[in-house]
């Protein structure tokens, strides 16, 4: 099965990180929330899978187009 | 030696309270977290002090370090500007502890305006109109949620009471959608927010949002600079605002007018403030959304139809040198129309777009085009803070002439770094029905299609 990069278009703060590592998650479903901006913009699962990895904690600053997660699809 | 006052605040009203305070013959020290030090507005104070790092909580937002630089630089005053601690009334409180002038509404006035449920409550004794509500849902009991929301009527909507900005807001049509909706925002609103609490609130579809510039004197005695409309929202941000408000029936703006005075009597008002209502254009009835507070984004706009300076007004009556102004000196001329320039990219959702302004060319400021901004070309728009780049106010003797003055203005302006709302901003002023006066809280989502390019 392929490993997916979960990238973020933004750069922001990592406000909350909602699932974990061996997480099932569904397509669309929010792995975590940026704050940017006064905004909050979750960071959702591309494709349904279960999480490989989660790369970012709360309050880290991640910039546009990097990788937050790693999903097995 | 001069009075001075600092600004607890960042950017373009950093900027703009400064340029008040020079007027007046007042000196003014500027305040900055890592992320803007290289902002205009620190060099345009007279004093600049170092507040932290970037993260508004550990800058803006951090009540101690501001007072101690209020202190340190032995400020007479305090100018919260809007957002950030504006409306805290622990602030306000502890800035006039200190012995330093707030300048802003009484910490009392704040913190009854602050609680929604409490504002209602002092909206209604004093006669003003309030929108039909429901208490508080907590998880997991929503026994009586199907009485509450027939009493309301449908459409309605629920709220998430932790939500804000949109966020945890569903509409409801039918009784039978209530139940799932309703768990589904609590069980939302527990996980994102930590609460799961919800209310509801009748939804009125065809609504304007018209807003009313109140400035009380602290003495009983309280004055109204007419409306603005600000109908034109994305995710209940607003986007334009104008002065007057187009084809406002004038029966309905002298009610709301009133009904703003009511307000500021029965809360002896001191300052300036804002009064929201939310216009059902069908039913041409309206109710109270809030009184906020603070100067507001938006105030240009007023002071462009009106001519006064409401900042300068703030200051001059927090220091006590403010006459009360009678209803008879206040009239307005003309039409103003403020767009608010945001990086954000419309064509994604309006998803924020933080970074550098590698190019940032204005229209120049002459008597019909006012710019406030706090970025230059070249600076970084910090991904901390609002995605406000700047606000470009425009005035004629008519709508249609500031209409198209800003329209003309705006297309030439030239943009390169972020992404931003410029084309989104002139499709609303070129749209017919924004010509046609036909503006409300719908305009942007029922005319999307037609505005952005998809």
């Amino acid at each position: 099965m392929p490993i997916i990069e979960v990238k973020t278009e933004i750069t922001g703060n990592v406000w909350k990180v909602l699932r974990e590592a061996g997480d099932k998650i569904a397509e669309d479903e929010p792995i975590i929330i940026l704050e940017s901006m006064k905004m909050e913009i979750p960071v959702s699962a591309p494709e349904s899978g279960i999480i490989v990895e989660i790369l970012v904690e709360t309050d880290q600053i991640v910039l546009e187009g990097s990788i937050v997660a790693r999903i097995d699809a | 030696m001069k009075a001075s006052v600092l600004v607890a605040n960042r950017g373009e009203i950093a900027g703009r309270v400064i340029r008040s305070c020079r007027l007046l013959g007042l000196k003014s020290v500027a305040v900055y977290s890592e992320a803007d030090k290289d902002l205009s507005y620190v060099t345009e104070a007279d004093t600049a002090i170092a507040i932290g790092p970037g993260p508004a909580s550990q800058s803006y937002l951090k009540i101690d370090t501001i007072i101690k630089a209020a202190q340190s630089s032995g400020c007479d005053a305090i100018h919260p500007g809007y957002g950030f601690l504006s409306e805290n009334a622990e602030f306000a409180q502890a800035v006039m502890d200190t012995g330093i002038c707030w300048i802003g509404p009484r910490p009392e006035t704040i913190k009854a305006m602050g609680d929604k449920n409490q504002a209602r409550i002092i909206a209604a004794k004093a006669g003003v109109p309030i929108i039909p509500g429901s208490e508080r849902f907590e998880t997991g009991s929503i026994k009586n949620i199907s009485n509450a929301a027939q009493t309301i009527g449908f459409p309605l909507l629920v709220k998430a009471s932790a939500g804000g900005g949109g966020i945890g807001m569903k509409r409801v049509d039918t009784l039978e959608q209530l139940v799932p909706i309703a768990e589904a925002t609590q069980s939302m609103a527990l996980r994102t927010f930590g609460d799961g609490s919800i209310f509801l609130e009748k939804f009125i579809p065809w609504a304007r949002h018209i807003e009313i510039q109140v400035f009380g004197f602290g003495n009983g005695l309280s004055v109204h600079m007419y409306e603005r409309d600000c109908s034109i929202q994305r995710r209940f941000q607003k986007i334009i605002e104008e002065s007057p408000a187009p084809g406002l029936d004038a029966t309905v703006q002298k009610k709301m007018a009133d009904a703003a005075m009511n307000l500021c009597r029965v809360t002896n008002y001191s300052g300036a403030g804002t009064v929201e209502f939310i216009l059902n254009t069908e039913a041409q009835t309206f109710y109270f959304l809030e009184l906020n507070t603070r100067i507001q984004v938006e105030h240009p706009v007023t002071e462009l139809v009106t001519g006064l300076d409401l900042v300068g007004m703030q200051i001059q009556h927090a220091f006590g040198n403010l006459e009360t102004l009678d209803q008879e000196m206040i009239s307005t001329t003309g039409h103003a129309i403020e767009c608010r320039l945001y990086a954000e990219n419309p064509e994604k959702s309006f998803l924020p777009s933080p970074g550098t302004l590698r190019r940032f060319r204005l229209p120049t400021n002459s008597h019909y085009v006012r710019i406030d901004t706090g970025y230059c070309e070249g600076d970084t728009i910090p991904h901390y803070y609002d995605p406000m780049i700047a606000k470009l106010i425009f005035n004629g003797t008519t709508r249609e002439i500031a209409r198209q003055k800003a329209i003309e203005a705006l297309k030439g302006m030239e943009i390169d770094g972020v992404y931003t709302n410029l084309n989104f901003l002139i499709a609303c002023l070129e749209h017919t029905d924004f010509i046609a006066e036909n503006v409300h809280t719908n305009f942007v989502n029922l005319h999307i299609k037609e505005l952005v390019n998809i």
